[in-house]
């Protein structure tokens, strides 16, 4: 913890504060903010507020249950109630909404849902109820895919019959230049999300400024982490030479994990993946490659293509989740934020996690200056 | 998404669906003028008259595991209720308890569970003077499920209640938070860290006396106990109609606790405390009232956090560690670990 400590120190964190400021043209620079762990830092510690208005910061797309279409949730609510099938879960993904219910919502209704730490955990299920199907949701980026990995490697190396995994795991670099490309949204810096380039490595980052102009900081989660990547991307402007910054030494790499990297490249194959709030993106998920398919949920229960079920279904209830998603629409801009949509009852799944944005802005942001 | 039709675990957090199924369920029927203030503890005159100093109250217990660092589940089914009583500044008297067992339980286990019952009442100055037990069969429950309720005395004149927070008093902790929370959780999950942590589980009717004894006039006393400090002081605050500001740095949390909430994901704030209170009181006798706290084993690391002002009704911010400020909400669903 004295270690976690050093990064929180109030007086570096205002330095740095202070130095963003200093240098900020009189336009404020639009810095979207991929990682929903970053916004969720960004909000806990009030730094949306103080970097304003030199810097207007966007949340994006890196929450992985926000991002996790209706359908799949559906899917994975219709497991749960099957006789003899036990769906595990990280518990984020409990609360959030399918097109009718979520996945705690089944579990009231008799469905099988357990709470897991870990998805090794849900080995330990499996071994431990032999009569029962176990189907672990793999959710995730690039930073929990390997962990997901290697246990899909664990389950075949003991012969586990009675233990799958339903992927939802998707990429991040395809989802960014998605919004890119789509051109709603201009921006002139993004905050490269840590975790994940810890496994990439910041070189995956390097499209954004040699194909879309945009310098990258890859970034920590801690507050002068996040300060210090601002300030970089601030003085990177004034340079005029977009790059990629490794704000994040400690943790990332230029080339990343190789071992993480070499088991998700065994289990899994790239493949198209819908996304909420974005739509269906191509190569943009994770599936289990053909060696593994025994182990792969969709085809143990035989389960349908998401491609042909809702992707948002809380969109017409007047949900802007997807636009929160593509950093269009600031949450608060919402009709539904804070009324119709709460914590406590989110419509949309951005209201339901810890790193969702408009759970962050409701948490943290509501008229607390 | 339809709002959900069944009773979900987050119903029993202790956050903001909780309080809605009290609202919308129990209070719209069963309501009357002692029961809406939702206070810790009922204030009556056992003679049916207005007013009155005794307080009554009642708790129930379901937690697993059984035993964990620090306590059981037969202490804290006894400091449940005694601290229950003591928020509203009454000496506990008289306890009842109910035991719900299931089929299977080692008679040991349950030996074991009563002696701490009895340890923890005495400890409380309190007598146990019914009971009832109730068999179910193996797989109906989870062990054994504990009942009490309570009956106590607060001394004449002394006044405590959620509702009597007014600005410009200030806030004190008697201790660091999310001991008791952590430590079940660490142990549910087979988590092990180097710093062992231990659940805070006390019982608090004499810290409370001897904060009485130097502030009589002390305003609110509240245990935060499921959904932790943040949800306690929203709750504060709701009650009161005032605004509270607090300051993260003030705010004891032990660096096991701190560390486990990281490794988790769990935010301290929110987990739930066993053997701690919240005190609001003015202004003028907070030095004396912390000073009194401090001499007691189960406040030594007393602090104040916060103070209180007319700002926004119902309201609580914080002033995070860099100086920046904002919201500290009230607990949502359940507290669940992220993903990354």
């Amino acid at each position: 913890m004295t270690y976690i400590q050093g990064f929180r120190n109030p007086a570096a964190a205002r330095h740095l504060i202070e130095r963003i400021h200093a240098l900020g043209d009189a336009a404020p620079m639009r810095v979207m903010e991929f990682c929903g762990g970053h916004t969720h830092a960004i909000m806990r510690y009030g730094l949306r507020e103080a970097l304003a208005p030199a810097v207007e910061l966007l949340s994006g797309p890196g929450c992985p249950v926000c991002v996790s279409a209706s359908a799949d949730i559906d899917q994975a609510i219709g497991l749960s109630l099957r006789p003899g099938v036990t769906v595990a879960t990280f518990g984020d993904m409990i609360r959030v909404p399918g097109s009718d219910t979520s996945l705690q919502g089944a579990r009231a209704q008799g469905g099988d849902v357990r709470v897991v730490y870990s998805a090794l955990d849900s080995l330990e299920l499996a071994r431990k109820l032999p009569q029962r199907q176990i189907v672990m949701l793999g959710i995730g980026f690039e930073t929990t895919a390997p962990t997901i990995a290697a246990t899909v490697a664990q389950a075949r190396a003991e012969g586990l019959g009675n233990w799958s995994v339903y992927s939802m795991h998707k990429l991040t670099d395809p989802a960014m230049r998605a919004i890119l490309d789509a051109g709603e949204v201009r921006l002139d810096g993004v905050l490269g999300p840590g975790h994940v380039a810890a496994i990439t490595g910041w070189q995956a980052w390097e499209f954004l400024p040699r194909e879309y102009g945009v310098p990258c900081a890859v970034s920590g989660f801690e507050p002068t982490d996040i300060l210090q990547a601002i300030l970089a991307l601030v003085e990177s402007r004034r340079e005029g030479a977009p790059r990629v910054i490794n704000a994040y030494g400690r943790g990332v790499t230029p080339g990343g994990n190789a071992v993480a990297q070499g088991l998700m490249a065994q289990v899994f194959r790239v493949a198209p993946a819908a996304w909420r709030g974005i739509g269906l993106i191509p190569a943009s998920g994770l599936d289990l490659a053909e060696s593994y398919a025994e182990w792969d949920a969709r085809r143990r229960f035989d389960l349908p293509d998401v491609a042909e079920g809702p992707l948002d279904a809380e969109a017409a209830l007047g949900c802007r989740c997807g636009e929160v998603l593509r950093g269009v629409t600031l949450p608060p801009e919402c009709p539904l934020f804070g009324g119709a949509c709460t914590p406590a009852h989110p419509v949309g799944p951005c209201m339901v996690s810890a790193e969702g944005a408009c759970a962050a802005h409701h948490r943290y942001g509501r008229s607390a200056a | 998404m339809t709002r959900d039709v069944h009773v979900l675990m987050a119903h029993g957090s202790g956050g903001v669906l909780s309080h809605e199924l009290i609202r919308d369920v129990f209070v719209r029927q069963l309501g009357n003028q002692t029961l809406d203030g939702l206070e810790d503890a009922a204030l009556l005159a056992l003679d049916g008259s207005a007013g009155g100093n005794w307080a009554m109250t009642t708790d129930s217990f379901v937690v697993k595991p059984l035993f964990f660092p620090g306590g059981d589940i037969g202490k804290l089914a006894v400091c449940g209720t005694v601290n229950d009583l003591a928020m509203r500044g009454a000496q506990p008297r008289y306890l009842t308890v109910g035991f719900i067992l299931e089929e299977g339980l080692a008679l040991a286990e349950l030996e074991r569970i009563v002696a701490s019952m009895a340890a923890a009442a005495c400890e409380a100055g309190a007598q146990i003077v019914a009971g009832d037990t109730k068999v179910v069969e193996r797989g109906s429950g989870d062990g054994v499920f504990i009942n009490t309720a309570g009956l106590g005395r607060a001394p004449e004149g002394v006044d405590v209640s959620a509702a009597n927070a007014r600005p410009g008093d200030l806030v004190l902790l008697s201790g660091a938070v999310g001991d008791h929370g952590l430590a079940i959780m660490t142990r549910r999950e087979g988590l092990r860290f180097d710093t062992p942590l231990e659940s805070d589980c006390a019982p608090l009717n004499g810290l409370v006396a001897e904060m009485l004894a130097v502030c009589p006039e002390l305003h609110v006393l509240r245990d935060p106990t499921r959904g932790g400090l943040a949800t306690a002081l929203n709750e504060l605050a709701e009650a009161s109609r005032v605004e509270i500001m607090v300051r993260e740095a003030d705010i004891p949390v032990h660096p096991a606790v701190a560390a486990a909430g990281e490794l988790l994901g769990l935010d301290p704030l929110y987990v739930a405390n066993e053997g701690k209170l919240i005190a609001i009181a003015p202004a003028s006798c907070a030095e004396a009232l912390l000073a009194a706290m401090r001499a007691h084993p189960y406040g030594r690391e007393a602090a104040i956090i916060g103070r209180v002002i007319a700002g926004h009704p119902g309201r609580v911010v914080l002033e995070t560690e860099l100086g920046t400020r904002r919201l500290l909400d009230m607990l949502s669903g359940e507290q669940l670990p992220r993903i990354c």
